[in-house]
């Protein structure tokens, strides 16, 4: 069964099978406004935590979406290059933004569960 | 964020009932966006009517016997030429002929002006005036006031409904149709549109008026700037700047020929050097290919890989569909279809140099 992670920079993952799917919550798509472009990231990209993973693209300004634990990168959302604004219309379901390998299952417990990150965003 | 410092807008409550988020600018907290969003902001501006709170620009009067005169020091403006109503766009220029501000200069009567200057300067603006001012037999008066621009196809429609009939008035042209009101058929936007400064109680009327409109929405400063930047137009402070002259921004066209000629304003010499030797660099539109923006700051090459100059804005535009940018480069380099290539976070993005605006005026022009 699949398990939901936040982090403080306003990340979601969804972690099944050691493979974690992560996007941004809809609090930072919110504060970001309406998404024109997002910088996927190759597959088999190795990342560590903290490591820039993503850029998306607001009309204004980029803002770079952190590799929330360490990792390869094992898929990228390609539709969102054609259509950014999923990520505001959906940033929990079909505008996840990559997929990737965990390296080290032990990060996640240094991560926060929904209950706790309500709690930082309210 | 906007921090403690920062002016707040006399009509912030109202701003804030409208769910508007806050952003600084210029040291002034301003509504960014409002819960449409900029995209749906910046569209229905284009579409409908989009009013706007700019009472972080400035407005100054300038009379006195000499105001003709001591515009025509401050700025490469020929004050006198104005007919009663019309307005202009011109500069404060320093003596090596960078621009200090752009401003819109309009003849109210005779010997009387209204100057209106752009938030970040405003304060540097009043004392350079007023600094000038003190040689001459004229006055330099800051007006306390709410400034509303409402812009789009159904601006003057939406005045109509709230009272405000603007008839006659063509682009570019400024009257006082009530007492402490100024209203130009002007703007930021690239649209038919209007800017009304009046005293706050009057403000919060014609607001709560138009707002009754289906027509009208609030639209934030982030959809100004998309507005602007499609329109072509400069922001002081990025696309304009002390260190760069109307020739290299490609303002020339606001500068009369006789004053180019014979003027005496501030920087007069310089500017004349600085066209005789034609700019080094010029200003240009850039069209990124694909639909990665390009942003303020990013340095620009040639094919070659050679440094070809920066980009001063860059962001999205929507109503043109792609992204959109200015920014200077070698004058060799500046003629449109000219492909150049934009470092954006260490990979080359193709930019094509591109006419301005990217979404033609529609100016009410007669």
């Amino acid at each position: 069964m699949a398990t939901t992670y936040f982090t403080s920079d306003h990340e979601w993952l969804r972690v099944e099978g050691g493979i974690a799917t992560v996007g941004i919550t809809d609090y930072a798509q919110e504060q970001l406004g309406d998404l024109v472009f997002v910088e996927l990231p190759e597959t088999g990209k190795k990342l560590a935590k903290g490591d820039t993973a993503v850029v998306v693209e607001s009309v204004k300004a980029a803002s770079d979406v952190y590799a929330p634990v360490d990792g390869e990168i094992t898929e990228a959302n390609g539709t969102l290059s054609s259509d950014p604004s999923l990520v505001n219309s959906a940033a929990t379901g079909a505008g996840w933004l990559w997929k990737m390998k965990l390296a080290d299952e032990s990060q996640l417990a240094g991560l926060m569960d929904e209950a706790a990150y309500k709690a930082h965003i309210a | 964020m906007t921090g403690d410092d920062d002016k707040h807008l006399p009509l912030e409550d109202i701003h804030r009932a409208a769910g508007a988020r806050f952003g600084a600018f210029a040291g002034w907290s301003m509504p960014l966006t409002y819960p449409a969003g900029v995209m749906k902001e910046h569209l229905h501006t284009r579409e409908g009517a989009g009013l706007f709170d700019i009472s972080h620009m400035k407005l100054f009067e300038v009379s006195g016997p000499e105001a003709v005169a001591l515009l025509n020091r401050a700025c490469p403006l020929d004050a006198g030429a104005l007919e009663i109503s019309q307005s202009k766009l011109t500069f404060f220029l320093g003596e090596k002929g960078g621009i200090l501000d752009d401003l819109i200069v309009t003849r109210l009567g005779d010997t009387r002006f209204m100057v209106v200057a752009n938030a970040g300067n405003a304060v540097a603006d009043e004392k350079h005036l007023r600094g000038l001012a003190t040689g001459f037999d004229a006055k330099v008066e800051p007006l306390d006031r709410v400034f509303l621009a409402i812009q789009g196809p159904e601006a003057w429609a939406a005045l109509s409904r709230a009272g405000i009939e603007t008839g006659s008035l063509l682009f570019m042209h400024g009257v006082e149709p009530r007492k402490d009101w100024f209203m130009s058929r002007s703007g930021y936007t690239g649209e038919d549109g209007f800017e009304i400064g009046l005293p706050e109680a009057d403000a919060r009327d014609l607001v709560a008026k138009l707002l009754e409109d289906e027509r009208v929405l609030w639209i934030g400063l982030a959809a100004r700037d998309s507005l602007r930047l499609e329109a072509g137009l400069c922001l002081h402070g990025q696309d304009i700047t002390p260190e760069t002259d109307p020739a290299a921004a490609a303002l020339m066209w606001a500068i009369p020929k006789e004053i180019r000629a014979s003027g005496t304003f501030i920087g007069a010499d310089a500017l004349r050097a600085a066209v005789e030797r034609g700019p080094a660099r010029k200003r240009v539109g850039l069209k990124p290919e694909g639909r990665q923006p390009v942003r303020a700051g990013a340095a620009l090459f040639d094919a070659d890989g050679k440094p070809a100059g920066h980009v001063t804005s860059g962001g999205f535009g929507p109503s043109a569909g792609h992204p959109v940018a200015m920014g200077y480069v070698s004058t060799s380099l500046a003629k449109p279809g000219t492909r150049v290539f934009a470092d954006v976070r260490g990979t080359k993005i193709p930019v094509e140099i591109s006419s301005l605006p990217f979404t033609p005026h529609r100016y009410r022009k007669g």
